[in-house]
């Protein structure tokens, strides 16, 4: 859709995000905002009261057809079919679509409104390979069923111990539908599709919404006390909720096996021969995900080398975390290494000590390490 | 709009230099770099002794976002470093021009061939 020569696209909440004073930056082809003022006070604000993050550039499509469910059985590495045993709908499921080759394509969220109904959040960076992928994947085995890029929703994530609230003083529509779903699940309000998912460790929604409505529904949010939030304050808080960011923790060179998310694969049913699984069951995992938590002044980055007494590997994604004040990072790790262990760090020529631990750093505001 | 001191000098590299009245030098990043970087979280300052050449890379000052290596504007010996400053980075943010990182003892005239604030509000124009 949009080449490298492209100028960056806006999203509905541009007028918005210069209004608030964010800083901009071109992200996966679009202009998006890295902060306000100070991304470490956004971090706060979502850890102890509520903030929101236009995620807009990220692709929303709509899946319908007889085939839908059999399709996504065939194209996704975890199983929709559990989204039925749950017996409401709305129910969200994380996987990864995965190559024949069991590399990473890229990380989705899939929401089940039906059996012959789904909708799809992908990444933006990401998003023109995906459909493309999910295009060919329906075409060769000749699946009945439409899917749909729905660039003409908005979405906005509401997350933080008060972003619920805060989102039904705003919104107050939303409240009587929404106020019994449970977690990682979703319902079509209206307009507004509201979801009970996020990315942060904390509760929340996430807001899908007509673009024509995204500037009064900002407004709303803003007059209700939410915080806007930028991208980096989006990062730390993934990272110290444990959550992988595609292109960085995983990606096509890697099997999720190897990058933390084994636990989003679904093998359990022997007849359903996803994309990948055939290279998966021949090539187990090599490598764990662990969490790195820097005892020593720094900052940890990206492709770090690490050392631990089973051998070497390297950090994945790394910063500084606000809530612990420390620095923190993922590290793609021999399988025989530990959390717990002593490791060290190789930061611009020295080694420093850092401590391995289990993911997540932190979740619902609290520090777990 | 950052702001940009008259009475300093100025690197392209975003460092500013403050001639002290003891003839040392106090250097620092611009506040246009500290907006750049973003919270500012961690700092490593050249060793008190090292004697840097002008262009040197000397120190690094990082954000949650990124790191940014900082340059000597001139020759000279380290005779300071700001260690209240390196247990409270984000004092760089607050105020980029009191937040000095090193202090040098120069050891040529560079400092003639360093910016003034109008060239280097310039550069920074452009951005």
């Amino acid at each position: 859709m949009n080449d490298i020569a492209s100028p960056p696209l806006h999203t509905p909440f541009h007028e918005a995000h210069l209004a608030a004073g964010a800083r901009m930056v071109d992200f996966a082809g679009w202009h998006m905002p890295i902060h306000y003022g100070s991304q470490i006070d956004e971090h706060h604000a979502v850890r102890r009261d509520a903030g929101m993050f236009d995620v807009s550039h990220m692709l929303a499509l709509d899946i319908e057809g007889a085939d839908s469910t059999v399709w996504l059985r065939a194209l996704l590495a975890n199983d929709v079919a559990r989204l039925a045993r749950a017996g409401v709908p709305g129910k969200a499921l994380y996987s990864c679509m995965l190559r024949e080759d069991g590399g990473v394509i890229d990380d989705l969220i899939v929401y089940r409104f039906d059996d012959e109904h789904y909708r799809i959040v992908v990444n933006a960076g990401t998003a023109a390979k995906d459909v493309d992928w999910m295009r060919k994947h329906i075409a060769s085995h000749a699946f009945k069923l439409s899917l749909t890029e729905r660039r003409d929703l908005a979405m906005i994530a509401v997350q933080g111990p008060k972003a619920r609230e805060k989102t039904w003083l705003a919104l107050p529509d939303l409240k009587a539908g929404s106020e019994t779903l449970p977690p990682f699940s979703g319902a079509q309000i209206g307009e507004i599709f509201i979801g009970r998912t996020g990315y942060t460790g904390e509760d929340g929604f996430e807001l899908t919404l007509p673009a024509t409505r995204a500037e009064a529904i900002w407004q709303a949010l803003l007059g209700a006390g939410v915080r806007p939030c930028g991208l980096g304050a989006r990062d730390t808080l993934r990272l110290e909720a444990g959550m992988n960011l595609y292109g960085q923790d995983m990606d096509e060179s890697v099997s999720p096996l190897d990058s933390g998310l084994a636990w989003t694969v679904d093998f359990s049913d022997p007849a359903r021969a996803f994309s990948g699984r055939a290279a998966l069951e021949a090539n187990p995992a090599t490598h764990k995900l662990l969490g790195i938590v820097l005892e020593e002044r720094g900052v940890l980055r990206a492709h770090m080398p690490v050392f631990t007494a089973a051998g070497a590997g390297e950090t994945t994604s790394g910063s500084f975390s606000p809530t612990l004040e420390k620095s923190i990072a993922f590290a793609r790790l021999p399988l025989e290494a530990n959390a717990g262990e002593k490791v060290e760090v190789e930061i611009r020529g020295k080694r420093l000590p850092a401590l391995s631990v289990k993911l997540p750093f932190v979740r619902n505001g609290k520090a777990l390490v | 709009m950052s702001k940009v001191p008259a009475e300093l000098k100025y690197t392209d590299t975003h460092e500013w230099v403050r001639l002290e009245d003891d003839g040392s030098v106090a250097v620092g990043i611009t506040d246009h770099a500290q907006e750049a970087l973003g919270d500012i979280v961690f700092l490593e300052l050249p060793e008190m002794g090292r004697k840097l050449a002008a262009r040197e890379n000397c120190a690094v000052v990082e954000s949650v976002k990124a790191a940014s290596d900082v340059y000597s504007p001139i020759a000279g010996e380290v005779i300071a470093v700001n260690q209240a400053l390196v247990d409270a980075p984000e004092g760089l943010n607050a105020d980029a021009y009191a937040a000095w990182l090193f202090k040098l003892l120069p050891s040529d005239k560079g400092m003639e061939s360093l910016m003034d604030a109008a060239a280097y509000q310039s550069t920074t124009a452009e951005e």
